[in-house]
């Protein structure tokens, strides 16, 4: 449960960041999430990436909608002010939490419910605005928290717990953003850890929205023959695709892609889902030819992951807010009132 | 009775002008106003306007009132009527004994003649046409031309209406010589054919020194700024809208830096108002004092996130410029009819402050109380306007700013407070006033929490236990008993003779109201007025209900919605609140308030 503290174990020989800090130093409540949750490894995916930044806790702000992705933040970095908004609205309390401080890092923790059905308009004014955040969906397919609803990302023909066919069509979140403008568009799967870290690591850094689309499957509703989004029990098969690195951005943000492998993840039930780890020679430079990529990829039945589209040169919010580089909490009052003598003034053409 | 009550003409008129919206008649009926105010004359502007962008009926009645009255009366003692279209209504609302000025370059059918009225007709168009080339132009000098008309007819100030536009053109000379030239022609015109001045007229007088004319959504707009507001969201709506416009204008001249051109300030036209209120809280939450002004179907929206907010004491505020409801109902014209809504806005048990401004004057000071409120009591506080105070131009005393105001930012706690604590539980009472303190987002790690609309506990944990979730709910109720007793109390006007009659009213029906209390008490009957300035209810308001045998409660909407606030929240026998309603959407008449009360105590007296 949410409010049970984790305990802090620390020992000797801990490995310690620039920051002098450990990785439990990044964690944060226990989970309530079911045994095997693929959201526990986003979540430990981001401990690590945090740790791997020397980033300080109270330099974030973790925030998120509702939903079992939006339960998360509770269960990294207890240093840092969370948020968990209303269903959907995430995007806005993020917008609005950066437009009063810039100076925070923030990282949006949202689900395919929450992002693509009843937040699907402020998914969109996020990514259009290039809000700098980096915004993650944990994408399993599925209502869990109201028991196995198909949720809009379900793959039209896959079958829910019962057996009942999804029939509609499937919200792609990484072609949206894509399409949108977006300026960092990634996938990756919740059980690559290897890629997922240096992904986050590079959605933290970048001066944008940062969208990653994290398929994490759902291991109580969507675990079966016939779903498309289900748990990854044998990591093995993940490892065989190269590592990915990321490079801090002193000189930029690349990602690096060795593999152009495809991965056939067995699943626990016997069923497979195909990753398609991207080429190295992958150019995530142009919109169309990734929309094209993954549209030639989606007819095979892969999953594209990997770092797809990003732009880092173009204006974030604050470009093009012209948002003052202090932060807008940090003024003194007097730098933001005009005094009784201007009032007066400006009313002189009101007579 | 109307007759005598207006016996004088002098100063003492309204003038309603019928046109077309989209032809410049805003830019003429402006100067009209403006010039009688530099006459010295108290005036008021009533733009009733269509929800469209070109093309409809559109109408603007200016109140001249020697006594500073500003309310709408009921009578119309000139109309100007421009439009052919709406020209059999316009003349029918002409008050026994009035004038009506018509366009005469077209004939007008003779059946329309009234016999109480005086009828003038002027050929404008003909004389623009005569003047002036291009189909735009002639349209915007015809309506300068019956302002030229109006000088020689009402006697107002030619000199002052010639300074104005001189003011106004001063960067286009051209453009202030052919207005010039419009005014002559209407004045010479008028001079020429009619018996000038007519009895209803203007003599200048001095009672708009220390006064200004404002709107009170740029009043409120004043009020964000000087409250040092950084963050605005909203999603454009009719009335509201000129709010924003006007803090976005204000901070482009105040706020940016001088060396760096940076914003101090962050306004952000969100893509709905589910999302403009959820950055105003986000904003909130961070530390900013953020806001969104929006009007009724923005409220509705916005409703969940009102009570997230309330639930985990977030300070915003909301501006309401309320407009006719339910649904989209007629966005261009006043009620004030969201008020039970503001109240309670949200699912669940929640309850909010709400400042009723009655004029521009009180959105400017109100809206910086609803900054200072909310951040003491960690909630989101109203600010309940509406359009005839939002958009209308009122004769204010001139807004004056304190220099040692500084905002309450309420219970927050920085990093040094923290280090001094053993530990930090967000929704602890430790002063037992229901008020908990805050961290801000960036403060010491010691000080983190998690913010949750899902039940949590006093230490800021996730809590499905009875007796903690009730423990902080209950903590809530604490709270608004401390909110009580900050909100503005509301004004007592006692008659100070020994009766036993009351009236309440409150925002935009407080003009009309005090019309009518003062011109009953003309008329020997003494009633006490209590002017509500605020929900929660001070004891002041009790007090009132149980000092009065019968309390009239006059507003702006069909279902009574103050009165059931009053029954609800306070102690009083139901048949003793007497609603006194007004609801089609034009701005109170004070006429309809001492009619209603007089005909009601007179009906009493029978029975």
């Amino acid at each position: 449960m949410s409010f049970i503290t984790k305990p802090k174990v620390s020992w000797s020989g801990q490995k310690k960041n620039a920051l002098g800090m450990t990785l439990n130093d990044y964690e944060g409540g226990l989970s309530t999430l079911c045994a095997g949750c693929g959201h526990d490894s986003i979540t430990a995916a981001l401990v690590q990436a945090f740790w791997e930044l020397a980033l300080k806790p109270e330099q974030v702000i973790k925030l998120s909608g509702i939903g079992c992705s939006s339960k998360t933040p509770a269960y990294f970095l207890s240093g840092a002010h969370g948020f968990n908004s209303v269903h959907g609205r995430m995007p806005s309390v993020a917008t609005g939490a950066q437009a009063a401080r810039r100076d925070l890092i923030a990282v949006g923790i949202s689900g395919d419910g929450d992002s693509l059905s009843i937040g699907f308009g402020q998914f969109a004014h996020a990514i259009r605005r290039n809000l700098n955040v980096l915004y993650i969906i944990e994408n399993n397919g599925v209502y869990g928290l109201t028991k196995g609803q198909f949720s809009a990302s379900a793959d039209p023909g896959s079958s829910n717990k019962k057996g009942a066919k999804n029939l509609n069509q499937a919200i792609n979140p990484v072609a949206i953003a894509i399409t949108l403008g977006g300026s960092f568009a990634a996938r990756s799967f919740s059980g690559d850890k290897q890629q997922l870290v240096p992904l986050l690591k590079a959605g933290l850094m970048h001066p944008g929205c940062a969208v990653i689309d994290v398929i994490s499957p759902c291991v109580t509703f969507n675990d079966h023959v016939g779903s498309t989004k289900s748990y990854a029990w044998t990591r093995d098969h993940l490892h065989a695709s190269s590592a990915a690195d990321f490079v801090p951005p002193a000189t930029e943000i690349i990602v690096d892609y060795a593999a152009g492998e495809t991965t056939n993840v067995e699943l626990h039930d016997g069923s497979t889902i195909r990753l398609k780890k991207l080429d190295p020679e992958f150019d995530p430079s142009s919109r169309s030819r990734t929309l094209e990529y993954l549209e030639a990829r989606r007819a095979d039945n892969e999953i594209v992951t990997g770092l797809l589209y990003i732009d880092a040169e173009m204006p974030s919010f604050h470009d093009i807010a012209g948002t003052a580089q202090q932060p807008l909490t940090t003024f003194d009052f007097d730098q933001l009132n005009p005094g009784a003598e201007a009032l007066q003034q400006l009313q002189k053409n009101m007579r | 009775m109307t007759t005598a009550r207006s016996a004088s003409k002098i100063n003492n008129f309204v003038i309603k002008i019928a046109t077309v919206n989209g032809t410049g008649s805003a830019s003429a009926n402006g100067l009209l106003m403006k010039a009688l105010f530099r006459m010295g004359i108290p005036v008021t502007g009533k733009n009733m306007f269509p929800s469209n962008i070109q093309g409809l009926p559109t109408w603007y009645e200016i109140r001249a009132s020697k006594d500073g009255y500003n309310a709408r009366t009921g009578r119309i003692d000139v109309m100007i009527a421009m439009n052919a279209q709406t020209y059999r209504k316009d003349l029918a609302e002409v008050s026994p004994g009035g004038y009506l000025i018509y366009d005469s370059t077209w004939p007008r059918e003779q059946q329309l003649q009234r016999q109480d009225v005086t009828v003038l007709g002027l050929p404008l168009a003909q004389l623009v046409n005569d003047n002036f080339a291009g189909a735009r132009v002639r349209t915007l000098m015809k309506n300068i031309a019956y302002v030229g008309a109006l000088c020689a007819l009402m006697n107002i100030d030619r000199a002052t209406v010639r300074k104005l536009l001189e003011e106004t053109f001063a960067a286009k000379p051209k453009l202030a010589a052919s207005n010039l030239q419009a005014i002559a022609l209407g004045y010479d015109y008028a001079s020429a054919h009619f018996d000038c001045p007519l009895p209803v007229q203007a003599q200048a007088m001095t009672a708009t020194a220390g006064k200004v004319l404002i709107d009170g959504n740029t009043a409120a707009a004043l009020g964000c700024l000087y409250a040092g507001a950084t963050v605005g969201a909203w999603y454009p709506i009719t009335p509201s809208t000129s709010l924003m416009d006007a803090f976005q204008g204000y901070c482009e001249r105040y706020r940016k830096d001088p060396h760096s051109g940076e914003n101090r300030f962050c306004i952000i036209q969100a893509e709905d108002e589910l999302s403009a209120i959820g950055m105003a809280v986000g904003a909130g939450w961070a530390g900013a004092r953020a806001f969104t002004p929006t009007s009724g179907p923005g409220i509705s929206l916005m409703s969940e996130f009102i009570g997230f907010a309330y639930y985990t004491e977030i300070p915003i505020v909301l501006f309401d410029i309320q407009r006719v409801g339910p649904s989209t109902g007629m966005p261009t014209r006043t009620q004030q009819c969201d008020l039970m809504m503001a109240a309670y806005a949200s699912h669940g048990d929640t309850r909010h402050p709400v400042l009723l401004p009655a004029d521009p004057g009180e959105c400017f000071t109100l809206a910086v109380q609803a900054f200072d409120l909310a951040e003491r009591l960690q909630t989101p506080v109203f600010v309940l306007s509406d359009l005839d105070i939002g958009m209308n131009d009122w004769m204010v005393d001139e807004l004056v700013w304190d220099d040692h105001y500084r905002p309450d930012r309420g219970k927050v706690l920085n990093d040094e407070d923290l280090a001094d604590m053993d530990k930090f539980y967000r929704f602890m009472d430790s002063d037992g006033d229901g008020i908990a303190y805050r961290t801000l987002p960036g403060s010491d790690r010691k000080g983190s929490y998690f913010v949750r609309g899902s039940g949590h506990n006093q230490y800021g944990g996730y809590t499905e236990d009875a007796t903690e979730y009730q423990q902080v709910v209950d903590r809530l109720t604490d709270k608004w008993q401390t909110a009580c007793k900050l909100v503005p109390q509301a004004i007592t006007h006692s008659s100070g003779s020994p009766n036993s009659i009351g009236v309440i009213a409150f925002g935009s029906s407080h003009g009309a109201t005090t019309e009518a209390v003062e011109r009953l008490s003309a008329e020997g009957c003494e009633v006490d007025y209590l002017r509500l300035r605020a929900f929660p209810f001070g004891a002041e308001v009790q007090a009132f209900l149980d000092q009065h045998q019968s309390v009239f409660v006059v507003e702006q909407n069909r279902d009574a919605q103050m009165r059931s606030l009053l029954l609800l929240e306070l102690h009083v026998q139901q048949d003793k609140l007497i609603p006194i309603l007004h609801y089609n959407g034009l701005p109170i008449p004070s006429d309809l308030i001492s009619d209603r009360i007089k005909t009601h105590l007179q009906s009493e007296a029978v029975a």
